[in-house]
Protein backbone atom coordinates (compact mmCIF):
# COMPACT_ATOMS: atom_id res chain seq x y z
CA UNK A 1 0.00 0.00 0.00
CA UNK A 2 1.24 3.38 -0.92
CA UNK A 3 0.35 6.72 1.07
CA UNK A 4 0.37 10.33 0.73
CA UNK A 5 0.21 11.89 3.83
CA UNK A 6 -0.63 16.09 3.10
CA UNK A 7 2.25 16.01 0.46
CA UNK A 8 2.54 19.07 -1.64
CA UNK A 9 4.97 20.06 -4.21
CA UNK A 10 5.75 23.86 -5.06
CA UNK A 11 8.39 25.31 -7.95
CA UNK A 12 9.44 28.84 -7.76
CA UNK A 13 8.31 30.97 -10.58
CA UNK A 14 11.43 32.01 -13.16
CA UNK A 15 9.26 35.09 -14.18
CA UNK A 16 8.11 36.95 -10.72
CA UNK A 17 10.03 34.82 -8.33
CA UNK A 18 6.61 33.55 -6.48
CA UNK A 19 5.77 30.44 -4.98
CA UNK A 20 3.61 28.33 -7.30
CA UNK A 21 1.99 25.35 -6.00
CA UNK A 22 1.70 22.52 -8.16
CA UNK A 23 0.37 19.80 -6.02
CA UNK A 24 -1.01 21.00 -2.78
CA UNK A 25 -2.02 19.48 0.61
CA UNK A 26 -2.55 15.82 -1.51
CA UNK A 27 -3.87 12.70 1.03
CA UNK A 28 -3.91 9.46 -1.42
CA UNK A 29 -4.01 6.02 -1.12
CA UNK A 30 -3.57 3.45 -3.43
CA UNK A 31 -4.47 0.00 -1.97
CA UNK A 32 -2.81 -3.42 -3.15
CA UNK A 33 -3.91 -4.94 -5.26
CA UNK A 34 -5.75 -2.49 -7.16
CA UNK A 35 -5.39 -0.19 -10.62
CA UNK A 36 -5.99 3.26 -10.12
CA UNK A 37 -5.90 5.54 -13.22
CA UNK A 38 -5.44 9.47 -12.48
CA UNK A 39 -6.99 12.00 -14.91
CA UNK A 40 -7.26 15.40 -15.64
CA UNK A 41 -6.64 18.19 -17.43
CA UNK A 42 -2.60 18.89 -18.77
CA UNK A 43 -1.10 20.78 -16.25
CA UNK A 44 -2.69 19.55 -12.95
CA UNK A 45 -0.01 17.55 -11.62
CA UNK A 46 -0.14 14.42 -12.88
CA UNK A 47 3.24 13.39 -13.91
CA UNK A 48 4.33 15.06 -10.70
CA UNK A 49 2.71 13.01 -8.69
CA UNK A 50 3.98 9.94 -10.63
CA UNK A 51 7.85 11.53 -9.91
CA UNK A 52 7.65 12.45 -6.26
CA UNK A 53 6.12 8.47 -5.85
CA UNK A 54 9.44 6.96 -8.17
CA UNK A 55 11.97 9.68 -6.04
CA UNK A 56 12.73 11.90 -8.58
CA UNK A 57 11.17 14.65 -7.01
CA UNK A 58 11.01 15.59 -3.66
CA UNK A 59 8.04 16.93 -1.89
CA UNK A 60 8.02 20.74 -0.17
CA UNK A 61 6.06 19.16 2.67
CA UNK A 62 4.12 16.11 3.43
CA UNK A 63 4.94 12.14 3.87
CA UNK A 64 5.05 9.36 0.86
CA UNK A 65 4.41 5.75 2.93
CA UNK A 66 5.13 2.23 1.35
CA UNK A 67 3.76 -0.38 3.35
CA UNK A 68 3.92 1.81 6.62
CA UNK A 69 7.38 2.91 5.87
CA UNK A 70 8.25 6.16 5.06
CA UNK A 71 10.04 6.59 1.92
CA UNK A 72 9.62 10.11 1.62
CA UNK A 73 13.72 11.11 1.29
CA UNK A 74 14.46 7.69 -0.55
CA UNK A 75 16.46 8.38 -4.09
CA UNK A 76 14.78 6.65 -7.66
CA UNK A 77 17.43 3.59 -7.02
CA UNK A 78 16.27 2.68 -3.65
CA UNK A 79 12.65 3.14 -4.39
CA UNK A 80 13.05 0.87 -7.56
CA UNK A 81 15.03 -1.49 -5.02
CA UNK A 82 12.16 -1.72 -2.69
CA UNK A 83 9.39 -2.34 -5.99
CA UNK A 84 8.58 0.43 -7.35
CA UNK A 85 8.56 0.35 -11.39
CA UNK A 86 7.82 3.31 -13.64
CA UNK A 87 7.28 3.23 -17.33
CA UNK A 88 8.12 6.98 -18.49
CA UNK A 89 5.59 8.94 -20.76
CA UNK A 90 8.67 9.46 -22.98
CA UNK A 91 10.88 6.44 -23.41
CA UNK A 92 14.65 7.22 -23.58
CA UNK A 93 16.87 6.01 -26.52
CA UNK A 94 20.82 4.79 -25.80
CA UNK A 95 23.31 5.08 -28.16
CA UNK A 96 24.34 0.91 -28.60
CA UNK A 97 22.58 -0.41 -25.80
CA UNK A 98 20.29 -3.34 -27.40
CA UNK A 99 16.96 -4.35 -26.42
CA UNK A 100 18.55 -7.53 -24.56
CA UNK A 101 20.66 -5.62 -22.31
CA UNK A 102 18.23 -3.14 -21.07
CA UNK A 103 15.84 -6.08 -20.42
CA UNK A 104 18.99 -7.85 -18.55
CA UNK A 105 19.38 -4.72 -16.61
CA UNK A 106 15.92 -4.10 -15.86
CA UNK A 107 15.35 -7.95 -14.92
CA UNK A 108 19.01 -7.73 -12.56
CA UNK A 109 21.01 -11.13 -11.70
CA UNK A 110 21.14 -13.48 -14.29
CA UNK A 111 19.56 -12.70 -17.41
CA UNK A 112 16.67 -14.96 -18.41
CA UNK A 113 16.05 -15.24 -22.14
CA UNK A 114 12.82 -17.11 -21.73
CA UNK A 115 11.49 -14.16 -19.26
CA UNK A 116 12.70 -11.27 -21.77
CA UNK A 117 10.62 -13.01 -24.49
CA UNK A 118 7.52 -13.51 -22.95
CA UNK A 119 7.88 -9.70 -21.41
CA UNK A 120 8.45 -8.49 -25.09
CA UNK A 121 5.38 -10.63 -25.91
CA UNK A 122 3.35 -9.18 -23.80
CA UNK A 123 3.84 -5.91 -25.34
CA UNK A 124 3.02 -7.52 -28.23
CA UNK A 125 6.56 -7.76 -29.73
CA UNK A 126 8.24 -10.33 -31.28
CA UNK A 127 11.27 -11.38 -29.08
CA UNK A 128 13.13 -12.49 -32.03
CA UNK A 129 13.08 -9.32 -34.48
CA UNK A 130 13.85 -7.23 -31.42
CA UNK A 131 16.02 -8.51 -28.65
CA UNK A 132 19.39 -7.66 -30.67
CA UNK A 133 17.78 -4.03 -31.72
CA UNK A 134 19.40 -1.02 -30.14
CA UNK A 135 17.54 1.28 -28.57
CA UNK A 136 18.45 3.99 -30.46
CA UNK A 137 16.83 6.51 -32.99
CA UNK A 138 15.77 3.29 -35.14
CA UNK A 139 13.38 2.32 -33.41
CA UNK A 140 10.05 4.27 -33.67
CA UNK A 141 8.13 6.32 -31.03
CA UNK A 142 5.00 2.88 -30.73
CA UNK A 143 8.18 0.20 -30.43
CA UNK A 144 10.22 2.21 -27.43
CA UNK A 145 6.86 2.69 -25.83
CA UNK A 146 6.17 -1.37 -25.95
CA UNK A 147 10.11 -1.52 -25.15
CA UNK A 148 9.80 0.81 -22.00
CA UNK A 149 6.47 -1.35 -20.71
CA UNK A 150 8.26 -4.64 -21.62
CA UNK A 151 11.41 -3.57 -19.21
CA UNK A 152 8.81 -2.44 -16.46
CA UNK A 153 7.08 -5.99 -16.44
CA UNK A 154 10.95 -7.46 -16.59
CA UNK A 155 11.95 -5.69 -13.78
CA UNK A 156 8.94 -6.33 -11.84
CA UNK A 157 7.73 -4.82 -7.99
CA UNK A 158 5.16 -3.98 -6.15
CA UNK A 159 4.44 -0.12 -7.36
CA UNK A 160 4.10 0.24 -10.91
CA UNK A 161 3.72 3.84 -12.20
CA UNK A 162 3.02 4.08 -15.62
CA UNK A 163 2.53 7.31 -16.80
CA UNK A 164 0.51 7.71 -19.80
CA UNK A 165 1.05 4.08 -21.07
CA UNK A 166 -1.34 4.44 -24.20
CA UNK A 167 1.24 7.52 -25.54
CA UNK A 168 2.53 6.59 -29.15
CA UNK A 169 0.68 2.94 -29.21
CA UNK A 170 -1.54 2.81 -32.09
CA UNK A 171 -5.48 1.62 -31.25
CA UNK A 172 -4.92 -1.82 -32.11
CA UNK A 173 -2.85 -2.41 -29.26
CA UNK A 174 -5.17 -1.40 -26.28
CA UNK A 175 -5.74 -4.99 -26.23
CA UNK A 176 -2.40 -5.79 -25.00
CA UNK A 177 -2.12 -2.69 -22.84
CA UNK A 178 -5.44 -3.92 -20.91
CA UNK A 179 -3.73 -7.37 -20.81
CA UNK A 180 -0.56 -6.24 -18.94
CA UNK A 181 -2.70 -4.31 -16.85
CA UNK A 182 -4.52 -7.56 -16.02
CA UNK A 183 -1.11 -9.10 -15.79
CA UNK A 184 -0.22 -6.61 -12.79
CA UNK A 185 -3.69 -7.08 -10.91
CA UNK A 186 -1.76 -8.86 -7.76
CA UNK A 187 0.20 -5.42 -7.71
CA UNK A 188 -0.68 -1.10 -6.46
CA UNK A 189 -0.58 0.05 -10.37
CA UNK A 190 -0.76 3.43 -10.54
CA UNK A 191 -1.26 4.54 -14.21
CA UNK A 192 -2.29 8.29 -15.41
CA UNK A 193 -4.15 8.61 -18.20
CA UNK A 194 -6.89 10.50 -20.41
CA UNK A 195 -8.03 7.12 -22.40
CA UNK A 196 -11.40 6.61 -22.02
CA UNK A 197 -10.87 2.77 -22.30
CA UNK A 198 -7.94 2.78 -19.56
CA UNK A 199 -10.32 4.26 -17.41
CA UNK A 200 -12.33 1.19 -18.06
CA UNK A 201 -9.55 -0.93 -16.60
CA UNK A 202 -9.51 1.09 -13.26
CA UNK A 203 -10.38 -0.10 -9.82
CA UNK A 204 -10.36 3.51 -8.64
CA UNK A 205 -10.47 6.66 -10.22
CA UNK A 206 -8.50 10.11 -9.21
CA UNK A 207 -9.70 13.26 -11.30
CA UNK A 208 -6.88 15.93 -10.77
CA UNK A 209 -7.94 19.51 -11.53
CA UNK A 210 -5.60 22.30 -10.68
CA UNK A 211 -3.10 21.37 -8.30
CA UNK A 212 -5.40 18.93 -6.25
CA UNK A 213 -7.22 16.01 -6.11
CA UNK A 214 -11.02 17.37 -7.04
CA UNK A 215 -12.79 13.75 -7.00
CA UNK A 216 -11.83 9.96 -5.95
CA UNK A 217 -13.59 7.26 -6.04
CA UNK A 218 -14.84 3.69 -7.29
CA UNK A 219 -14.57 3.73 -11.43
CA UNK A 220 -18.42 3.62 -11.99
CA UNK A 221 -18.96 6.58 -9.67
CA UNK A 222 -16.41 8.35 -11.17
CA UNK A 223 -17.83 7.81 -14.74
CA UNK A 224 -20.87 9.33 -13.86
CA UNK A 225 -19.22 12.74 -12.65
CA UNK A 226 -16.34 12.80 -15.44
CA UNK A 227 -20.07 12.23 -17.84
CA UNK A 228 -21.09 15.74 -16.15
CA UNK A 229 -17.62 17.92 -16.61
CA UNK A 230 -16.53 16.17 -19.85
CA UNK A 231 -13.67 19.29 -19.90
CA UNK A 232 -11.85 17.62 -17.35
CA UNK A 233 -10.76 14.59 -18.94
CA UNK A 234 -10.19 13.84 -22.96
CA UNK A 235 -12.69 14.18 -25.66
CA UNK A 236 -13.41 10.37 -25.49
CA UNK A 237 -15.01 10.72 -21.95
CA UNK A 238 -17.72 12.33 -23.98
CA UNK A 239 -18.52 8.40 -24.87
CA UNK A 240 -18.99 7.27 -21.63
CA UNK B 1 56.09 -15.52 -24.39
CA UNK B 2 55.50 -15.11 -20.35
CA UNK B 3 52.39 -13.78 -18.60
CA UNK B 4 52.31 -10.52 -19.71
CA UNK B 5 52.50 -11.08 -23.28
CA UNK B 6 49.97 -13.62 -23.10
CA UNK B 7 47.86 -10.80 -21.39
CA UNK B 8 48.44 -8.48 -24.01
CA UNK B 9 47.88 -10.56 -26.96
CA UNK B 10 44.45 -11.36 -25.20
CA UNK B 11 43.35 -8.42 -24.73
CA UNK B 12 44.57 -6.88 -28.15
CA UNK B 13 44.10 -9.96 -30.55
CA UNK B 14 41.64 -12.70 -28.19
CA UNK B 15 44.60 -14.85 -28.71
CA UNK B 16 45.44 -17.49 -26.01
CA UNK B 17 48.40 -18.98 -27.47
CA UNK B 18 50.45 -19.10 -30.84
CA UNK B 19 48.09 -19.71 -33.42
CA UNK B 20 47.88 -21.86 -36.37
CA UNK B 21 47.66 -20.53 -40.14
CA UNK B 22 49.25 -17.53 -41.14
CA UNK B 23 50.20 -14.91 -38.39
CA UNK B 24 52.92 -12.65 -37.14
CA UNK B 25 54.12 -12.00 -33.54
CA UNK B 26 56.34 -8.87 -33.36
CA UNK B 27 57.85 -8.22 -30.08
CA UNK B 28 60.04 -5.26 -29.25
CA UNK B 29 60.95 -4.60 -32.49
CA UNK B 30 61.64 -8.31 -33.25
CA UNK B 31 60.21 -11.74 -34.87
CA UNK B 32 58.80 -13.58 -31.91
CA UNK B 33 57.16 -16.06 -34.59
CA UNK B 34 55.43 -16.33 -37.77
CA UNK B 35 53.74 -18.59 -39.81
CA UNK B 36 51.90 -18.33 -43.54
CA UNK B 37 50.35 -20.81 -45.96
CA UNK B 38 50.42 -20.87 -49.73
CA UNK B 39 47.25 -18.68 -49.23
CA UNK B 40 48.42 -16.21 -47.32
CA UNK B 41 52.11 -15.37 -47.50
CA UNK B 42 54.29 -13.46 -45.21
CA UNK B 43 57.46 -11.83 -46.16
CA UNK B 44 60.11 -9.50 -44.43
CA UNK B 45 60.60 -6.47 -46.02
CA UNK B 46 64.70 -6.50 -46.65
CA UNK B 47 64.82 -2.33 -47.25
CA UNK B 48 63.07 -1.12 -44.52
CA UNK B 49 61.35 -2.94 -40.69
CA UNK B 50 57.87 -4.26 -41.92
CA UNK B 51 56.23 -7.28 -43.78
CA UNK B 52 54.66 -7.75 -46.83
CA UNK B 53 51.11 -9.88 -46.47
CA UNK B 54 49.88 -11.38 -49.70
CA UNK B 55 46.99 -12.98 -49.84
CA UNK B 56 46.19 -14.68 -53.25
CA UNK B 57 43.01 -14.23 -55.74
CA UNK B 58 40.11 -15.85 -54.61
CA UNK B 59 41.20 -16.96 -51.03
CA UNK B 60 37.87 -16.86 -48.48
CA UNK B 61 37.12 -17.02 -44.94
CA UNK B 62 40.30 -16.91 -43.89
CA UNK B 63 41.98 -14.63 -40.97
CA UNK B 64 45.61 -13.33 -40.55
CA UNK B 65 46.86 -12.42 -37.16
CA UNK B 66 49.78 -9.87 -36.76
CA UNK B 67 49.80 -8.32 -33.71
CA UNK B 68 52.79 -6.07 -32.07
CA UNK B 69 54.08 -6.57 -28.60
CA UNK B 70 56.24 -3.61 -26.24
CA UNK B 71 57.04 -4.53 -22.78
CA UNK B 72 60.30 -2.41 -22.55
CA UNK B 73 60.49 1.84 -22.34
CA UNK B 74 63.09 3.68 -23.66
CA UNK B 75 61.93 2.35 -27.10
CA UNK B 76 60.18 3.37 -30.68
CA UNK B 77 59.10 0.87 -32.99
CA UNK B 78 57.84 2.26 -36.38
CA UNK B 79 56.86 -0.50 -38.67
CA UNK B 80 55.40 -1.03 -42.37
CA UNK B 81 53.43 -3.30 -43.06
CA UNK B 82 51.96 -3.77 -46.73
CA UNK B 83 49.08 -6.00 -47.81
CA UNK B 84 48.11 -7.06 -51.17
CA UNK B 85 44.70 -8.08 -51.30
CA UNK B 86 43.83 -9.96 -54.17
CA UNK B 87 40.83 -10.25 -56.37
CA UNK B 88 37.88 -11.33 -54.84
CA UNK B 89 39.43 -12.72 -51.69
CA UNK B 90 37.50 -12.32 -48.37
CA UNK B 91 39.50 -12.41 -45.35
CA UNK B 92 39.72 -11.28 -41.61
CA UNK B 93 43.17 -9.26 -40.64
CA UNK B 94 43.54 -8.74 -36.59
CA UNK B 95 46.56 -6.43 -35.91
CA UNK B 96 46.65 -4.26 -32.77
CA UNK B 97 49.42 -3.78 -30.33
CA UNK B 98 49.53 -3.75 -26.37
CA UNK B 99 52.32 -1.57 -24.98
CA UNK B 100 53.42 -2.94 -20.78
CA UNK B 101 55.64 -0.02 -19.72
CA UNK B 102 57.05 -0.47 -15.79
CA UNK B 103 59.37 2.49 -16.73
CA UNK B 104 59.73 6.08 -16.67
CA UNK B 105 61.12 5.86 -20.42
CA UNK B 106 58.60 6.11 -23.19
CA UNK B 107 57.59 3.24 -25.13
CA UNK B 108 56.00 4.00 -28.59
CA UNK B 109 54.60 2.01 -31.63
CA UNK B 110 54.23 3.10 -35.21
CA UNK B 111 52.36 0.87 -37.36
CA UNK B 112 52.57 2.50 -40.81
CA UNK B 113 49.88 0.18 -42.81
CA UNK B 114 48.76 0.46 -46.22
CA UNK B 115 46.36 -1.50 -48.15
CA UNK B 116 45.70 -2.64 -51.72
CA UNK B 117 42.62 -4.06 -51.73
CA UNK B 118 41.67 -6.05 -55.49
CA UNK B 119 38.47 -5.50 -57.13
CA UNK B 120 35.86 -7.34 -55.42
CA UNK B 121 37.73 -8.61 -52.56
CA UNK B 122 36.84 -8.00 -49.30
CA UNK B 123 39.32 -7.40 -46.07
CA UNK B 124 37.75 -6.95 -41.99
CA UNK B 125 40.66 -5.45 -40.84
CA UNK B 126 40.38 -4.94 -36.56
CA UNK B 127 42.98 -3.00 -34.89
CA UNK B 128 43.03 -2.83 -31.39
CA UNK B 129 45.58 -0.78 -28.98
CA UNK B 130 46.29 -0.99 -25.31
CA UNK B 131 48.12 -0.20 -22.98
CA UNK B 132 49.33 -0.50 -19.38
CA UNK B 133 52.35 -0.62 -16.74
CA UNK B 134 53.74 1.02 -13.51
CA UNK B 135 56.00 3.10 -15.00
CA UNK B 136 55.56 6.72 -15.80
CA UNK B 137 57.20 6.45 -18.93
CA UNK B 138 54.62 7.71 -21.62
CA UNK B 139 53.03 4.52 -23.97
CA UNK B 140 52.24 6.00 -27.26
CA UNK B 141 50.99 4.73 -30.54
CA UNK B 142 51.14 6.88 -33.80
CA UNK B 143 49.23 4.90 -36.42
CA UNK B 144 49.12 5.24 -40.01
CA UNK B 145 46.57 3.60 -42.44
CA UNK B 146 46.47 3.88 -46.08
CA UNK B 147 43.32 2.01 -47.87
CA UNK B 148 43.06 1.82 -51.81
CA UNK B 149 40.22 0.33 -52.61
CA UNK B 150 39.73 -1.10 -56.27
CA UNK B 151 36.50 -1.50 -58.34
CA UNK B 152 34.11 -3.61 -56.39
CA UNK B 153 36.05 -4.13 -53.57
CA UNK B 154 35.17 -3.42 -49.50
CA UNK B 155 36.94 -2.29 -46.32
CA UNK B 156 35.74 -2.58 -42.94
CA UNK B 157 37.69 -1.05 -40.62
CA UNK B 158 37.25 -1.47 -36.67
CA UNK B 159 39.38 -0.15 -34.98
CA UNK B 160 39.96 0.46 -31.25
CA UNK B 161 41.74 2.24 -28.34
CA UNK B 162 40.90 0.44 -25.17
CA UNK B 163 42.66 2.49 -22.40
CA UNK B 164 46.11 3.19 -21.08
CA UNK B 165 47.68 4.87 -24.14
CA UNK B 166 49.13 8.66 -22.94
CA UNK B 167 49.48 9.92 -26.65
CA UNK B 168 48.03 7.99 -29.47
CA UNK B 169 47.52 10.17 -33.29
CA UNK B 170 46.05 8.46 -36.02
CA UNK B 171 46.50 9.17 -39.53
CA UNK B 172 43.74 6.93 -41.84
CA UNK B 173 43.63 7.92 -45.44
CA UNK B 174 41.32 6.13 -48.17
CA UNK B 175 40.79 6.32 -52.12
CA UNK B 176 37.96 4.67 -53.17
CA UNK B 177 37.44 3.34 -56.46
CA UNK B 178 33.92 2.42 -58.58
CA UNK B 179 31.46 1.36 -57.06
CA UNK B 180 34.01 0.51 -53.91
CA UNK B 181 32.33 0.94 -49.89
CA UNK B 182 34.41 1.65 -46.56
CA UNK B 183 32.74 0.83 -43.78
CA UNK B 184 34.73 2.44 -40.44
CA UNK B 185 33.28 2.00 -36.78
CA UNK B 186 36.05 3.67 -34.53
CA UNK B 187 36.19 3.45 -30.58
CA UNK B 188 38.40 5.65 -28.46
CA UNK B 189 38.23 5.72 -24.65
CA UNK B 190 40.85 8.30 -22.70
CA UNK B 191 41.33 9.14 -19.11
CA UNK B 192 43.33 10.99 -16.87
CA UNK B 193 45.74 13.41 -18.77
CA UNK B 194 46.02 11.22 -22.17
CA UNK B 195 45.55 12.77 -25.95
CA UNK B 196 44.42 11.05 -28.96
CA UNK B 197 43.95 12.84 -32.04
CA UNK B 198 42.23 10.75 -35.19
CA UNK B 199 42.33 12.19 -38.36
CA UNK B 200 40.25 10.74 -41.46
CA UNK B 201 41.35 11.99 -44.86
CA UNK B 202 38.10 9.88 -47.43
CA UNK B 203 38.49 10.18 -51.17
CA UNK B 204 35.21 9.05 -52.97
CA UNK B 205 36.29 9.12 -56.21
CA UNK B 206 34.43 6.43 -58.11
CA UNK B 207 31.21 6.59 -59.56
CA UNK B 208 28.88 4.43 -56.94
CA UNK B 209 31.54 4.51 -54.11
CA UNK B 210 30.37 4.63 -50.70
CA UNK B 211 31.87 5.49 -47.60
CA UNK B 212 30.81 4.98 -43.80
CA UNK B 213 32.74 6.53 -40.57
CA UNK B 214 31.42 6.56 -37.30
CA UNK B 215 33.29 7.22 -34.23
CA UNK B 216 32.33 6.79 -30.65
CA UNK B 217 34.30 8.31 -28.16
CA UNK B 218 34.70 8.71 -24.25
CA UNK B 219 36.56 11.09 -22.68
CA UNK B 220 37.12 10.86 -18.78
CA UNK B 221 39.66 12.80 -16.17
CA UNK B 222 41.51 15.93 -17.76
CA UNK B 223 41.91 13.82 -21.00
CA UNK B 224 41.35 15.21 -24.58
CA UNK B 225 40.64 13.78 -28.21
CA UNK B 226 40.51 15.45 -31.05
CA UNK B 227 38.52 14.04 -34.24
CA UNK B 228 38.99 15.42 -37.76
CA UNK B 229 37.68 14.36 -41.16
CA UNK B 230 37.76 15.42 -44.44
CA UNK B 231 35.33 13.71 -46.88
CA UNK B 232 35.75 14.61 -50.40
CA UNK B 233 33.43 13.70 -52.81
CA UNK B 234 35.22 13.34 -56.67
CA UNK B 235 32.20 11.32 -58.35
CA UNK B 236 28.47 9.96 -57.77
CA UNK B 237 29.13 8.81 -54.77
CA UNK B 238 27.61 8.80 -50.69
CA UNK B 239 29.67 9.62 -47.69
CA UNK B 240 28.65 10.03 -44.18
CA UNK B 241 30.73 10.56 -41.28
CA UNK B 242 29.31 10.69 -37.54
CA UNK B 243 31.32 11.51 -34.42
CA UNK B 244 29.49 11.09 -30.86
CA UNK B 245 31.18 11.83 -27.95
CA UNK B 246 30.80 11.52 -24.22
CA UNK B 247 32.45 13.78 -21.76
CA UNK B 248 33.22 13.24 -18.54
CA UNK B 249 34.96 15.12 -15.29
CA UNK B 250 37.10 17.83 -16.81
CA UNK B 251 37.94 16.24 -20.36
CA UNK B 252 37.43 17.66 -23.54
CA UNK B 253 36.61 16.30 -26.95
CA UNK B 254 36.59 18.70 -30.35
CA UNK B 255 35.24 17.51 -33.55
CA UNK B 256 36.54 18.87 -36.56
CA UNK B 257 34.38 17.87 -40.32
CA UNK B 258 35.01 19.12 -43.23
CA UNK B 259 32.89 18.03 -46.35
CA UNK B 260 34.09 18.66 -49.86
CA UNK B 261 31.56 17.97 -52.60
CA UNK B 262 33.89 17.98 -55.94
CA UNK B 263 31.42 16.45 -57.58
CA UNK B 264 28.09 18.19 -57.95
CA UNK B 265 26.63 14.48 -57.89
CA UNK B 266 28.26 13.53 -54.30
CA UNK B 267 26.31 13.47 -51.33
CA UNK B 268 27.92 13.99 -48.00
CA UNK B 269 26.93 14.03 -44.74
CA UNK B 270 28.35 14.86 -40.94
CA UNK B 271 26.85 14.52 -38.08
CA UNK B 272 28.35 15.09 -34.50
CA UNK B 273 27.00 15.06 -30.76
CA UNK B 274 29.44 16.25 -28.26
CA UNK B 275 28.43 16.05 -24.53
CA UNK B 276 27.73 14.65 -21.34
CA UNK B 277 25.79 11.53 -20.60
CA UNK B 278 21.95 12.72 -20.89
CA UNK B 279 19.95 12.48 -17.75
CA UNK B 280 17.37 11.30 -18.46
CA UNK B 281 19.40 7.84 -19.70
CA UNK B 282 20.75 8.14 -15.78
CA UNK B 283 17.40 8.33 -14.20
CA UNK B 284 15.84 5.26 -16.08
CA UNK B 285 18.76 3.24 -14.95
CA UNK B 286 18.64 3.94 -11.67
CA UNK B 287 15.01 3.87 -11.99
CA UNK B 288 15.41 -0.33 -12.65
CA UNK B 289 17.61 -0.48 -9.58
CA UNK B 290 21.13 0.55 -10.74
CA UNK B 291 23.58 3.60 -8.82
CA UNK B 292 24.47 6.49 -10.53
CA UNK B 293 27.26 5.07 -10.82
CA UNK B 294 26.34 1.71 -12.58
CA UNK B 295 24.11 3.56 -14.47
CA UNK B 296 27.06 5.35 -15.69
CA UNK B 297 28.99 2.57 -16.53
CA UNK B 298 26.38 1.05 -18.39
CA UNK B 299 26.14 3.74 -20.85
CA UNK B 300 29.38 4.18 -21.48
CA UNK B 301 29.94 0.42 -22.32
CA UNK B 302 26.53 0.30 -24.18
CA UNK B 303 28.14 3.33 -26.38
CA UNK B 304 31.22 2.05 -26.77
CA UNK B 305 29.91 -1.90 -27.81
Amino acid sequence: MVELKKVSYAVKDEASGKKQDILKDLDLCFGDASVTVITGPNGSGKSTLIKLLMGLERPTSGRILFNGEDVTGLSVTERAQKGFTIAFQQPVRFKGITVKKLLGLAGGAQPDIGQMCNCLSAVGLCARDYIDRQVDGTLSGGELKRIELAMALAKGGEVFLLDEPEAGIDLWSFEDLVRIFNRLRDKTVIIVSHQHRILETADKIVLFENDRVVSAGKKEEMFAKLSQRPALCSMQIKEV
Amino acid sequence: MDNTDRELLETIADLHEIPEGSFNIRKNGTLLARGCDKDIEIVSKTDKDGIDIIVRPGVKNRSVHIPVLLTVGNFQDTVYNDFYIGEGADVTIIAGCGIHNDTCDSAEHDGIHTFYVGKNAKVRYVERHYANGSGSGKRVFDPVTKIYLKEKSCFILESTQLGGVTYSDRKTVASLGKEARLFVKEKIMTDGQERAVTDFKVTLRGRGSRADIVSRSVARGNSLQHFRSDLIGKNECFGHVECDGIVLDGARIISTPKIDAVSTEASLVHEAAVGKIAGEQLIKLMSLGLTEQEAENAVIQGFLS
